[in-house]
């Protein structure tokens, strides 16, 4: 199996603190990997240097063969954790934004994802809400033909009926020849889509491993054994 | 479909091929949904059904043609030869507990029999 992401002795330094810690790990292609963790374990920061937006203190990435950067940005359908669309914009616009940005993106997609995800091409960002825009956010992420799938909390703001139609557009849109790393603290919801897991804490990589060997292993969910790696209980 | 989140969920998918094939709603020769189209229906992971449906086969009750789909192996005698071991499963499930409450043989027996009774009055 080939590896489409591979990270060794990843390590991130801001000015005071060291948000990763020699971290490393490998996606092969065609998985999901679900990346958990508490806030402020480093789920972002890694994510977004596989997005090519922030760039390693030391160690060594990969995605595709390549270090992050331009290259890698035409292969990486990155969902960032805030709105990155502008308000002025109707959610068509955005997608013209997209298709004039991606090679690799697929208006018709874009379309049946606005379908399944009950939205209106004419509606304006600014008027919609919170979980609208997260729809809107995931419909242009996913009508991207990427090799890689970035999604930090991509169920952020959704209420469980939009979360449905999101996971629904998820296994639609799966395909083999992409992996996805997802980043949640609704393990509950969604630990049903992972192959892999890794947990983060404080930078560093305290549990990885397939999702179903660990279940057979514990006896455990994996939301248990969150609740047990982190000691505390705030995944709902 | 509910899965048991602290079993693997190839398993219960697994299970759930099983139990379709046992009672006839998948008969020997038809094809299986595909891949993609059953992990829509229950919602997990591509990859997790396609691990189901190669230990299925691993075990006897499917067969994959390639391009062409996966379908129901086996005869009449298999399929009762399966419904057989689900329901000896069921039976031993309930007769350990049982026994955890500390009930005999003949009580076990009796009170499945007269719930057995009501059930298909």
């Amino acid at each position: 199996m080939s590896m489409l992401v591979q990270i060794s002795n990843l390590t991130k330094r801001y000015i005071t603190t060291t948000a990763l810690s020699d971290v490393t790990l490998e996606v092969p292609e065609g998985h999901i990997m679900g990346l958990l963790g508490p806030n402020g374990s480093g789920k972002t920061t890694l994510m977004k240097i596989l997005a090519g937006l922030v760039s390693p203190t030391s160690g060594s990435v990969l995605v595709d063969g390549m270090a992050p950067g331009v290259g890698t940005k035409a292969k990486v359908s990155f969902l960032p954790d805030v709105n990155h669309l502008d308000r002025w914009m109707s959610v068509g616009e955005a997608g013209d934004f997209y298709g004039d940005f991606y090679l690799d993106f697929d208006r018709k997609r874009f379309e049946e994802l606005l379908t399944i995800m009950r939205l209106d091409a004419g509606q304006k960002i600014g008027s919609l809400s919170k979980g609208m825009v997260e729809k809107a956010r995931l419909s242009l992420v996913f009508s991207r033909k990427a090799r890689l799938y970035v999604l930090d909390e991509p169920f952020g703001g959704l209420d469980p009926l939009a979360r449905s139609q999101v996971l629904d557009a998820l296994v639609a849109n799966f395909r083999t020849d992409c992996s996805m790393i997802l980043s949640t603290q609704m393990v509950a919801d969604v630990e049903h889509f992972f192959d892999n897991v890794v947990f983060l804490d404080r930078g560093h990589v305290v549990l990885a491993g397939d999702a179903e060997d660990l279940r057979t292993r514990r006896g455990a969910s994996i939301e248990d054994i969150y609740r047990e790696v982190y000691g505390h209980v705030e995944t709902r | 479909m509910e899965f048991d989140d602290r079993a693997p969920i190839y398993t219960q998918i697994m299970d759930l091929v099983k139990r379709r094939i046992a009672v006839g709603e998948l008969k020997v020769g038809q094809q299986l949904p595909s891949v993609r189209d059953l992990a829509q229906q229950v919602v997990v992971n591509p990859n997790t059904v396609q691990k189901a449906y190669l230990e299925l086969e691993r075990e006897g009750y499917v067969a994959t043609q390639r391009g062409m789909g996966t379908f129901v192996s086996g005869d009449r005698g298999t399929v009762d030869l399966l419904r057989q071991r689900l329901a000896r499963d069921i039976v031993e499930a309930y007769v350990a507990s049982m026994r955890s409450l500390a009930y005999g043989p003949e009580e076990i027996t009796a009170m499945a029999a007269e719930t057995a009774r009501k059930e298909t009055k």
